[in-house]
């Protein structure tokens, strides 16, 4: 089982951080939630491990 | 039209016991003569004890009401003598479709394993399941009596006295054992002021049984969110003759007498079916739900059953379904408390692993309610982004969740399961699950299996016929070299050599072991008689 990765681990943080703020415009209020709704699901599947997932959640939660 | 529910089926008739200066005494009443009443009835009739099964009403029930019944069920049904005319009249159906606002996202398959008797489910109206059951449980004799409604339930030291009034005026009897089968309302749980706690779904919705001539296929459709029935959800699933279920969903502020009638039906129904279908309405109701279940179904010789000891909303079909498991698991530990083979302590096991079976069934059907009914603006969202994601990606279909369709429930951990000695054997006949079904000597294995405690000997031998504490044990056994056994090699050997599995008369593994061991064997029918309780 891997741990949650809470340090830096994305190469490139300003492109990560553009593309997603990018991947919102001009989208509506309503379409951005569900936009991030979709985005969460993906990545979560993608993770898949639930041990990650649960400190995933547990870790957003501040 | 079918008008069975409208026809008396155990009417009235005036009883010897009415004539009695002092209580007639019975061994078990059966208050409740519904599926989960009759059922308990013909177990224990099948474990050569007798029942009086009271009645409020004198027909089966009135409606559909429950139309999916599992595969588990009609095992159950099998070994109490009742699947055929079930399987024969009910409509199989394997491919479901849900559909997300005018589209549809995808469809599954329930796709059936091979080599079981029964396929994963059936529908068919209520009515037909009790009336089968009514017919069967002539064939052994069960004295069932309708409109004998039970006014007082009064448990004693070492029996229970119940007034029973009839159109003759009220009469008195006194029975060793009550099972309570009288439903999600029960009567007998409101006289001994028992609680019934939950959570309640602040929902409504219509069902439809109707007829008509439009040629849908026979499959299970599931909307969300569609075009005819905005922000709410809708089904519809095939019965036997000709008859639809339709149930839409409606919200909360409604006014249910006003829903109900045929002219605001019709309407809702048209914009679903089209215009130019025709449709015959033949049965309308309004229901909200509740998650909740009593929080023991013993109460000493007052045992609850069915929907009067737990309650489920109908996503997944776990209301009628889990009533049978209930019988299923209570039929042999009373009978054998009664004959005096087992101690009281083993209806407590009853208990134990019949509130974990509720447990899971309201925990899978408040899943699916909160899927269904988004509690929350983010949870919508949520809901929404699951059904938009499974159109095009599969790793979202598993989070659409319309109904998880009952499941046989495994007593995984609980205190009459013996020892899993097999390491190699599969998970899914560990000790605690219930047997799966396999091609066997040319007929299927559980027909061989259930009524009495049974050893399964694959690739090694046991003894025949051995009595244990006056207990004869049943043994069965089989070569799985053979090409016909593969599905049972498969489900009961997996990576293992051989095994001898020990099984209970409800058909659930108590233990394995790689042989025969007649000590062991011995300390397994003590575990699973509850003697270590």
């Amino acid at each position: 089982m891997t741990d949650l990765i809470l340090t830096p681990n994305i190469a490139k943080a300003d492109d990560f951080y553009a593309s997603l703020l990018s991947a919102h415009e001009g989208l509506s209020k309503e379409d951005s939630d569900a936009f991030n709704a979709r985005l969460i699901l993906i990545l979560a599947n993608h993770i898949g491990d639930s041990a990650v997932i649960e400190a995933a959640l547990e870790a957003a939660k501040q | 039209m079918n008008k069975i529910f409208e026809t008396p089926l155990y009417g009235y008739r005036r009883h010897a016991d009415q004539d009695m200066t002092t209580p007639a005494t019975h061994t078990v009443a059966i208050i409740g003569a519904g599926p989960v009443g009759l059922a308990t009835a013909i177990d224990l009739a099948q474990h050569g004890i007798k029942s009086v099964v009271l009645d409020d009403n004198d027909k089966v029930s009135f409606g559909s009401r429950a139309i999916c019944f599992a595969k588990r069920t009609l095992e159950i049904a099998d070994r109490l003598g009742f699947g055929d005319p079930l399987v024969d009249k009910g409509v199989v159906w394997n491919l479901g479709k849900v559909f997300f606002d005018d589209r549809k996202v995808y469809e599954f398959n329930l796709l059936p394993e091979d080599g079981h008797k029964r396929p994963a489910f059936i529908n068919l109206q209520q009515y037909y399941f009790e009336e089968y059951l009514v017919r069967r449980a002539r064939e052994l004799d069960i004295d069932i009596r309708g409109k004998s409604k039970v006014t007082s339930v009064v448990p004693g030291e070492d029996h229970v006295t119940l007034d029973v009034d009839t159109a003759d005026g009220p009469y008195q009897i006194q029975a060793d054992w009550v099972i309570a089968c009288d439903g999600a309302g029960s009567p007998t749980r409101s006289m001994m002021g028992l609680d019934f706690v939950g959570r309640v779904f602040e929902d409504n919705f219509l069902i439809a049984d109707v007829t008509m001539d439009a040629e849908f296929p026979t499959e299970r459709w599931f909307w969300f969110d569609p075009p005819f029935n905005r922000g709410q959800s809708a089904l519809l699933h095939k019965q036997p003759d000709g008859v639809w279920r339709i149930d839409l969903q409606l919200g909360w502020d409604i006014d249910k007498e006003e829903e109900k009638k045929p002219e605001n039906v019709i309407p809702r129904l048209k914009a679903m079916l089209g215009d130019d279908v025709n449709f015959e309405l033949e049965w309308v109701s309004i229901y909200t739900f509740q998650c909740r279940r009593m929080e023991k179904f013993r109460h000493g010789r007052v045992i609850f059953a069915g929907d009067s000891a737990h309650q489920v909303s109908p996503f997944g079909a776990r209301g009628a379904n889990s009533g049978l498991q209930d019988v299923d698991n209570l039929g042999w530990k009373l009978a054998a408390v009664i004959k005096g083979q087992a101690q009281d302590a083993l209806l407590d096991t009853y208990d134990i692993e019949r509130i974990h079976g509720a447990d899971e069934n309201i925990l899978n059907s408040s899943r699916s309610t909160d899927f269904i009914t988004p509690k929350s603006d983010t949870s919508r969202i949520f809901r929404d982004a699951v059904l938009d994601l499974s159109e095009k990606y599969a790793f979202a279909r598993p989070l659409v969740n319309s109904g998880r369709l009952s499941m046989p429930c495994s007593y995984d951990g609980m205190p009459l399961n013996g020892v899993d000695a097999v390491p190699d054997a599969p998970a899914r006949s560990r000790p605690g699950m219930p047997c799966p079904d396999a091609p066997y000597q040319g007929e299927y294995l559980l027909s061989h299996l259930g009524g009495t405690f049974t050893l399964l000997a694959l690739n090694t031998k046991c003894p025949e016929d051995i009595k244990i504490d006056g207990f004869t044990i049943s043994t069965i056994g089989a070569c799985t070299k053979e090409a016909a056994h593969h599905a049972l090699a498969e489900r009961y050997l997996g990576d293992a050599q051989q095994a001898v599995y020990l099984i209970r008369p409800d058909q659930h593994v108590v233990a394995r072991w790689p042989e025969y061991d007649e000590t062991a064997v011995k300390d397994a029918i003590k575990t699973a008689l509850g003697e270590n309780l």
